[in-house]
């Protein structure tokens, strides 16, 4: 760190992706209370620690494997080799990767990376309560979490990944590569799962499965809004010089960028991400006549919608396309439940799934011609390119990914609980100690109470 | 002698790196890594499994009927 200045930039880069991580946690925190809330109260203890133990697992194999795909992939195999050049200083064996004065910045990076690793784990995790085996959920937690996500952000959320050089790619804030990709890894084990015991009528109608605390779903939407800022921060360089991006950008002027090192503004995503929230919010209220977990729901899906674009688009822009997606989204999810029984506990695929798919597509449109890199030969951002691009992100690395992985869970009888413990519940099955303590105390207070 | 190759701080920033001990194991410290993220997977699997056959098995229609009842 030679300088004052070079010292300062790497500091204030440093510290700024630190903070974003930990406003990310909040996401997770978020997903934990919103599934134990929409769980019922004989599976919270278990939904719990299914979501919890997402954490350790996805960040060893993260450290163990995925950070080095990240960097390893961006051609890999359609479009060259591995760069084994760039993997290496990625490798949990570099010394980079570990307490090092001279390397101050990678443990910050990986981490904030690690994070959206979490988070696309998790949504697959809130589709599949109170039936799924955590030891299944736990292999697809680090599949789509330290394997297929971050293959797909190195090919398409890497300023160097063929997406981007071939499709003109363009997903700042992560429709696809996040959302989508999830989604339809969760479609894809929910169509081999099953829905839960009485979710559909002997006539194929669906019931509703209530949550069983609404305050805590309530609180948990909106930690998932909080971290999702800190997300949106995440994804920016903060501060970056032509010089050291190395593109056709001119002259001296330092710039924040998205993940493609192409010019955008704190202010203009504090702007998007604040009117795509409102648009989602308002039309999902209307859409769902008042419902409050689809309106928060829509909120979310309002973000996600009008997230592939949020970089560079107008604030009207960012609340109508968050004001459709999540109409379509959550139209979708009724006709798919109803046509497909799937059992989709808290609305993931629609709300992650076919928003991301949407805004993926939509950015095609509404920033058609527009550079999606500051590099040289890149395609520009095209309709075509983005819907070949969403299908890649939802279809080839989310959907079949999960699909097959649940059949051969499946086909081994690992995949769901038996029938008998998803009456009981899985708490009396599974943690059955809190179940015992309670039953015991209560008696005991019930026999004190007799005796006076 | 220093598990970390420095003995005191009189150093220039510039000349330091890594600075972790046993600096050199890197890929052993990561093979036992692995061993432990792997044996827990398959340790948890089989205790999962053992654990609700058991339950099946031991499934009382009373107990089951109250958890019905408490949604």
């Amino acid at each position: 760190m030679d300088g004052n200045l070079n010292a300062l930039t790497t500091i204030f880069t440093e510290f700024y992706y630190w903070v974003t991580v930990v406003f990310m946690f909040l996401i997770h925190v978020g997903f934990c209370m919103y599934e134990v809330g929409a769980s019922r109260r004989k599976n919270h203890m278990h939904t719990l620690m299914k979501n919890v133990m997402i954490i350790p697992l996805v960040t060893v194999t993260f450290f163990f494997f995925g950070w080095w795909i990240y960097w390893a992939f961006p051609n890999f195999p359609l479009f060259g080799g591995l760069d084994l050049a760039a993997g290496a200083a990625n490798l949990p064996w570099s010394e980079t990767m570990a307490t090092n004065a001279g390397d101050r910045i990678t443990g910050v990076f990986w981490a904030a990376f690690l994070l959206f690793s979490w988070t696309a784990a998790s949504i697959v995790s809130g589709a599949v309560i109170e039936r799924i085996r955590s030891s299944a959920l736990w292999v697809h937690a680090v599949l789509i979490g330290s394997v297929w996500w971050i293959i797909d952000a190195a090919w398409g959320w890497h300023y160097a990944g063929w997406m981007v050089q071939k499709l003109g790619y363009h997903d700042a804030y992560a429709s696809g590569v996040i959302h989508a990709i999830a989604g339809g890894y969760a479609l894809g084990v929910l169509l081999v799962l099953g829905p839960r015991l009485g979710k559909f009528a002997p006539d194929g109608t669906p019931r509703d499965i209530p949550p069983h605390n609404p305050w805590m779903v309530t609180l948990g939407i909106f930690m998932i809004y909080t971290g999702f800022w800190g997300f949106y921060a995440a994804c920016n360089v903060p501060l970056i010089s032509p010089e050291v991006i190395g593109g056709q950008i001119t002259g001296t002027t330092w710039t924040a960028t998205n993940i493609y090192l192409a010019p955008t503004t704190l202010g203009a995503i504090t702007f998007n991400f604040l009117l795509s929230l409102s648009g989602g919010l308002m039309a999902s209220y209307m859409v769902s006549k008042g419902d409050a977990f689809w309106t928060f729901s829509g909120g979310l899906a309002g973000i996600i919608g009008a997230s592939a674009g949020n970089d560079l688009y107008h604030p009207m822009q960012a609340l109508i396309i968050g004001a459709i997606v999540p109409v379509i989204a959550y139209k979708l999810h009724y006709w798919v439940e109803r046509k497909f029984k799937i059992d989709d506990a808290v609305g993931a695929v629609a709300v992650h799934g076919y928003a991301g798919f949407m805004g993926v597509v939509i950015a095609g449109f509404v920033l058609w011609g527009a550079p999606s890199s500051p590099f040289e030969g890149y395609a520009a951002i095209n309709p075509l390119g983005q819907l070949v691009g969403a299908i890649i992100m939802f279809g080839v690395l989310g959907f079949l990914p999960g699909y097959v992985t649940a059949r051969i869970q499946a086909a081994r009888g690992t995949l769901r609980i038996p029938p008998e413990v998803e009456l009981q519940g899985l708490d009396f099955a599974e943690h059955h100690a809190y179940e015992d303590a309670v039953a015991e105390i209560t008696a005991a207070n019930a026999e004190h109470l007799k005796s006076k | 002698m220093s598990t970390i190759g420095y003995e005191s701080w009189a150093v220039d920033m510039a000349d330091v790196g890594a600075m972790y001990p046993f600096q050199g194991a890197e890929v052993p410290m990561v093979i036992i890594g692995v061993v432990f993220w792997l044996g827990w997977h398959i340790s948890q699997a089989r205790r999962e499994t053992a654990h609700f056959e058991e339950v099946a098995k031991m499934s009382d229609p009373e107990k089951v009927a109250k958890m019905l009842e408490r949604y």
